[in-house]
């Protein structure tokens, strides 16, 4: 029942955060605040994390490629399939979850803590409107992240294949371009709207409506990096099924 | 003036509030007292509209505040300044960002208007000085006095104060207390004072309302109180040795 109930009280957050829009000027600065600190904040961790994956992915699967009859193109391929579907858009959001997701909570969860988003309400203002909407646009974004991870990945992999002696860079570049399906990209950013519509929405529902003190807050946020993982794999699984299956 | 008739408010099956009703009149400070777990944050609370409640009606100026429409109450809240228990400033925010922030949401005063305005409310709370602070380079007296100016900058018709001398030192409890009441004389705004602490209700207690387990058990002023014998105030209020001797100093100075 406490499950239903939150589901229920989740769809009515997001119904509320588009109510009673905040003053534009406000607004905006807001908008620009949470790019800072929820997108460019990210690019490092999710640079330095796609590519040293990628490097691993190519060296595994050269690594597992025993059967002379196997073009060694494969690692190439199997590197940009690995990153494009999943990596890029699936893991990074994971990772994200934990990175940004507690970082929402958290500052959420302190505001409802310290009674400001009591003194935001008593001023007249929809503090869902002013607290979670700012992160919805900003995290509309999140593709330009994933745009990145999917290319450092990539060239991780043709680093470590390349300088660790796993594969020709001619072979490597040939892997890459074989049966290259453009719907692929659209399938990854599809996912990545959607898995960024969770990183904005959940733990800001778990910040908002959380109730006790400085131990909770810290509570909050490991439920939030726990649900928002399971939500953003769930929605993974339904997506591929809808999109590829 | 605000007015409240026979409020009732529930959590489950809790009935915190069990039929308030009482009137806060302008240009005077009221203070709701009462032991912790009387009811005194629900019925603040309540009158902010942060708790819908039961039954009973809370009126604004004769405005019953459940028939307003969300534009009515949205109207209604930008009169009103509230200063919490733990100030509530905005973390993220200068002191002068947050003085300025209702202005900014409420207002369509310029760049240069808005900056004025929070120099003069600074001064009038004696923090001329304060602007580029952040609220937590600040002691816990000015954060009060910085919550007072982001209340009153936008000139509100009526005051909320939450526990406004928690955590403060006597005498800068008394300087906030002071601040309350000359603000409240100055502007004659509806200054409501949730508290427990027995030195407000001498200092600044224009009118107290004793709330006991939900129910109000006595209103008055700080001169009646003195003269009050009903047993719960009395066992409340002279609790310590100290304001049992200020009464009988008192009660000796009118006969």
């Amino acid at each position: 029942m406490k499950y239903l109930h939150n589901i229920g009280v989740y769809f009515l957050m997001i119904k509320d955060m588009f109510r009673k829009p905040t003053k534009w000027s406000v607004m905006r600065t807001l908008i620009l605040k949470d790019i800072d600190d929820l997108i460019i904040n990210s690019l490092g961790i999710v640079a330095f994390i796609s590519f040293f994956v990628g490097g691993v992915v190519a060296i595994q699967t050269s690594l597992n490629i025993s059967n002379p009859l196997i073009p060694k193109y494969l690692v190439g391929f199997a590197t940009r399939q690995s990153i494009i579907l999943e990596f890029a858009p699936t893991f990074i959001s994971i990772i994200m979850a934990g990175k940004v997701g507690s970082f929402i909570t958290s500052s959420i969860g302190t505001m409802r803590v310290t009674e400001q988003i009591d003194a935001l309400e008593v001023m007249g203002i929809n503090s869902l409107n002013y607290l979670v909407f700012p992160k919805f646009i900003a995290l509309s974004l999140y593709p330009f992240i994933i745009s990145i991870a999917m290319f450092l990945g990539v060239l991780g992999g043709l680093a470590a294949c390349v300088y660790g002696g796993y594969g020709t860079l001619e072979d490597y570049i040939e892997g890459i371009q074989t049966d290259f399906i453009p719907f692929h990209i659209i399938y990854a950013f599809i996912k990545t709207l959607v898995f960024a519509f969770l990183l904005a929405t959940i733990p800001s529902f778990y910040g908002y409506y959380m109730k006790g003190g400085a131990l909770e807050v810290g509570k909050a946020s490991t439920t939030s990096f726990v649900w928002t993982s399971v939500v953003i794999i769930l929605a993974n699984y339904f997506l591929t099924s809808l999109l590829l299956g | 003036m605000i007015e409240v008739k026979n409020l009732h408010k529930s959590f489950g099956e809790a009935h915190i509030l069990k039929g308030i009703s009482t009137t806060f009149e302008k240009g005077k400070t009221n203070l709701i007292i009462g032991q912790s777990g009387s009811g005194k944050t629900v019925f603040l609370k309540c009158l902010l509209g942060l708790f819908e409640y039961e039954k009973g009606t809370i009126a604004y100026e004769g405005r019953v505040m459940s028939d307003l429409t969300p534009n009515e109450k949205r109207d209604l809240r930008a009169q009103i300044g509230m200063v919490f228990q733990g100030s509530a400033l905005f973390d993220s925010m200068t002191i002068a960002e947050n003085v300025m922030f209702p202005l900014r949401m409420f207002t369509k005063q310029s760049k240069r208007e808005m900056e004025d305005r929070v120099d003069f409310v600074l001064k009038r709370v004696n923090l001329p000085n304060a602007h580029s602070k952040m609220p937590s380079e600040a002691s816990g007296g000015m954060q009060k006095r910085v919550a007072i100016a982001r209340a009153i900058v936008n000139n509100p018709k009526y005051l909320f104060c939450d526990e406004p001398n928690s955590g403060l030192d006597p005498k800068t409890a008394i300087v906030i207390d002071n601040l309350i009441q000359e603000i409240t004389d100055e502007y004659q705004i509806t200054t409501v004072i949730n508290s427990h602490d027995m030195n407000s209700v001498m200092e600044i207690g224009e009118k107290i309302i004793f709330l006991k387990d939900g129910l109000k058990a006595w209103e008055g002023s700080k001169d009646n109180i003195f003269k009050t014998d009903n047993e719960v105030v009395t066992n409340f209020v002279y609790s310590s040795n100290l304001f049992k001797k200020v009464r009988k100093m008192y009660i000796e100075e009118n006969k």
